[in-house]
């Protein structure tokens, strides 16, 4: 076969590309209905700006389930270093801005690794060990926030102009979160260790015979999922101007919704950081067309539930398809082999 | 799921029954979180002001009470190796569709029956995506945990649906005469029975352990695996409507948000508890203690004026020294017993 329409035929049949379509039609059809909602500068700005930070930490997250892991926490890690980013403007004003950057994605990093440590050294399920972060970093918010609250006003202009503003009619959130989505996709794609996280995943104990390095690489995951959720948080901060300690909360469930939404199996070993990305700006873009179309927005959920519950069922359909052809392989190769 | 531990499973069955029975009762993690309810209920008794009391009790009780009746089904689920996370949004969706029912005027008996048949339902369509369709039920109830929540906000929005006959509140939150028991917690006692009874002493009740250690030699043993899980999931959208019917009634209003977020209270004192979340192991009076622990832990704290958000902290720590003292003693003991051994794979999820 031609390697162009072979490319092609991979593009068509991929399972990203099913989700792709859907949030074009929705796009689509909202547009009809209010164009404004995708021609007017403000409505193609927040077309795109609204799941930036959600895809960051999808991103993170469909790393951590590849992994067959979950990390629960990513929430409470966000509004951590969200309310972090206020207090190192507001107590060490003499730092400049850009390196809230770094700090953010450290402690991010630092908080995974603490999840990635507990998980992999102690073995104990990351379900259990995140459901524990996800309290434990949130009481720590809350705890260090009380009842105060970041305002725009103790943020620099500077700062806050990133998290609204666009280059060229892109927002720049977009921009970053699409740097960052093309590295971890070219990462899981084509560098061993990221081929690695795969295989771990489809088999922790083949994994291990085989002589991969299990723990350090779920470890890894974990940190990047953590640096991740800690760079939302910076961007959380300069997006919306203030950080109350409720920030993130229920995060969790939108990051993992949006992994399987784009087709990252729960249980690990297949799926793309693309697939993702696209989930993370279905689920939001959903959410905000909903309205446009005359659904109150009240019921938004519902159909986040309803999405979420279709895509794994179409999955399982898919799983099984492959599955049956496979099998109707072996069985023509067998037949050739004996006659 | 469950594959990767059965490499030190054996060890640890072994070494269970070469044990005297003494042991085998007293030293588990059941009686170490009981253990731990008691240490922390007498030291709070005798340095906390106020915690002495009776009235510690009659405002812990009605508290933990929505927890207490979820963590029963959510017990038995987690035995089979299964999750169920929608539970609060189910309960969530019971209270809203008991206040629409009794707001209509079809009188309280029938927005009962409503509120327990949406429940029920709610329990049915979990048990049919994972039992018929054989999808994750981590994965599933992710979507039912949105998906229900979303349907109690589109029906009620932000409304305030409320003002429950005062003879119907009164029946569930008295107290009974001469105790600080509320009397939901006296179906609390019942419904604890009964399961504790299934779970432990009836054939269906190995057959849940036994799905949980092996759904494979569960199933050559006559186990009717699916019909369980399916029973199972009903019985969780049951329970989770009582439960969220009584928050309804207690709070006297119907709101779309009731009970949001539950379920991780409930999985954390679940899990607090000793049960296993690869299933197969645990035992339902340690989750009892477990909850009640969070909650005197939570109690004492208020008491002691620290803000409820240090409660977070301490049921997140809880919950991950649990675990890990479990998994380091696990270590440990197959050290002992395989010289020089060492856990094969690592454990996922």
């Amino acid at each position: 076969m031609n390697p162009v329409l072979q490319r092609l035929t991979r593009f068509v049949t991929a399972r990203e590309t099913g989700i792709l379509l859907a949030l074009v039609i929705v796009v689509a059809i909202t547009t009809i209905v209010n164009p404004r909602f995708l021609f007017s500068g403000d409505g193609f700005r927040d077309l795109l700006l609204t799941p930036s930070i959600l895809l960051l930490v999808a991103v993170g997250q469909a790393i951590v389930i590849i992994t067959r892991n979950v990390d629960l926490s990513v929430g409470s890690v966000l509004g951590l270093s969200a309310y972090l980013t206020g207090r190192v403007f507001i107590d060490l004003p003499w730092l400049p801005w850009p390196a809230v950057f770094l700090i953010g994605i450290l402690f991010g990093g630092l908080l995974g690794l603490l999840n990635g440590a507990l998980v992999a050294f102690a073995k104990v399920p990351s379900l259990v060990i995140t459901l524990g972060t996800l309290y434990a970093f949130r009481g720590i918010n809350v705890l260090w926030t009380g009842s105060d609250r970041i305002n725009a006003s103790d943020m620099p202009t500077d700062f806050l102009a990133l998290g609204t503003s666009a280059l060229a009619g892109i927002p720049y959130l977009t921009i970053l979160a699409i740097v960052v989505l093309v590295i971890a996709g070219w990462f899981l794609r084509t560098q061993r260790a990221g081929r690695e996280l795969y295989a771990i995943g489809s088999d922790p104990s083949a994994a291990h015979l085989y002589g991969l390095k299990v723990t350090q690489r779920t470890l890894a995951a974990f940190v990047v999922c953590g640096a991740l959720a800690g760079l939302g948080g910076v961007l959380y901060a300069a997006r919306y101007g203030t950080v109350n300690s409720q920030a993130g909360s229920g995060w969790e469930l939108d990051a993992v919704g949006a992994a399987v939404i784009g087709g990252v199996a729960i249980f690990g070993g297949s799926g793309t950081v693309w697939g993702a990305a696209i989930g993370a700006y279905l689920l939001l873009t959903i959410s905000r067309a909903l309205p446009v179309v005359g659904v109150p927005d009240f019921w938004q959920g519902a159909v986040v539930g309803a999405l979420i519950l279709g895509a794994i069922v179409l999955d399982r359909l898919l799983a099984l398809r492959t599955a049956r052809r496979l099998r109707d392989v072996h069985a023509r190769e067998r037949k050739e082999v004996t006659s | 799921m469950s594959d990767t531990i059965l490499a030190d499973k054996p060890v640890r069955t072994y070494r269970d029954y070469g044990r005297p029975l003494w042991r085998r009762i007293l030293l588990t993690h059941e009686m170490a979180i009981i253990g731990l309810l008691v240490l922390v209920y007498i030291v709070a008794y005798v340095s906390v002001p106020g915690f002495a009391g009776p009235l510690t009790i009659q405002y812990l009780l009605p508290n933990v009470a929505a927890v207490l009746l979820i963590a029963l089904p959510m017990t038995l689920i987690i035995v089979t190796g299964e999750i169920d996370l929608s539970v609060a949004s189910t309960a969530g969706l019971a209270g809203v569709a008991f206040g629409i029912a009794n707001n209509a005027g079809l009188g309280v008996g029938v927005a009962l029956v409503v509120a327990l048949l949406v429940g029920v339902a709610a329990g049915a369509v979990n048990g049919f995506f994972i039992t018929v369709v054989g999808l994750p039920s981590l994965a599933v109830t992710i979507g039912t945990l949105a998906l229900f929540r979303g349907l109690a906000v589109g029906l009620v929005g932000t409304d305030r649906i409320g003002d429950f006959p005062a003879e119907m509140r009164s029946l569930v939150l008295d107290r009974i005469p001469g105790t600080p028991i509320p009397n939901i917690i006296v179906l609390f006692v019942v419904l604890a029975l009964v399961f504790a009874l299934v779970l432990h002493f009836t054939p269906a009740g190995r057959g849940i352990f036994a799905i949980g250690l092996s759904s494979e030699a569960a199933r050559f043993s006559g186990v009717r695996i699916e019909r369980t899980k399916f029973l199972l999931f009903v019985v969780s959208g049951l329970v989770s409507a009582v439960a969220g019917i009584y928050y309804a009634l207690k709070t006297n209003v119907s709101l779309a948000d009731n009970t949001a977020g539950l379920e991780l209270s409930v999985i954390a004192a679940v899990l607090l508890g000793g049960v296993s979340i690869f299933g197969g192991r645990g035992a339902l009076h340690g989750v009892i203690a477990g909850v009640l622990l969070i909650g005197f832990v939570g109690s004492a704290l208020r008491l002691a004026g620290l803000t409820s958000d240090v409660i977070s902290i301490v049921t997140g720590v809880l919950l991950v020294a649990s675990v890990v003292a479990t998994s380091f003693l696990a270590w440990l003991r197959v050290k002992r017993v395989v010289p020089g051994g060492k856990k094969g794979s690592p454990g996922p999820v």
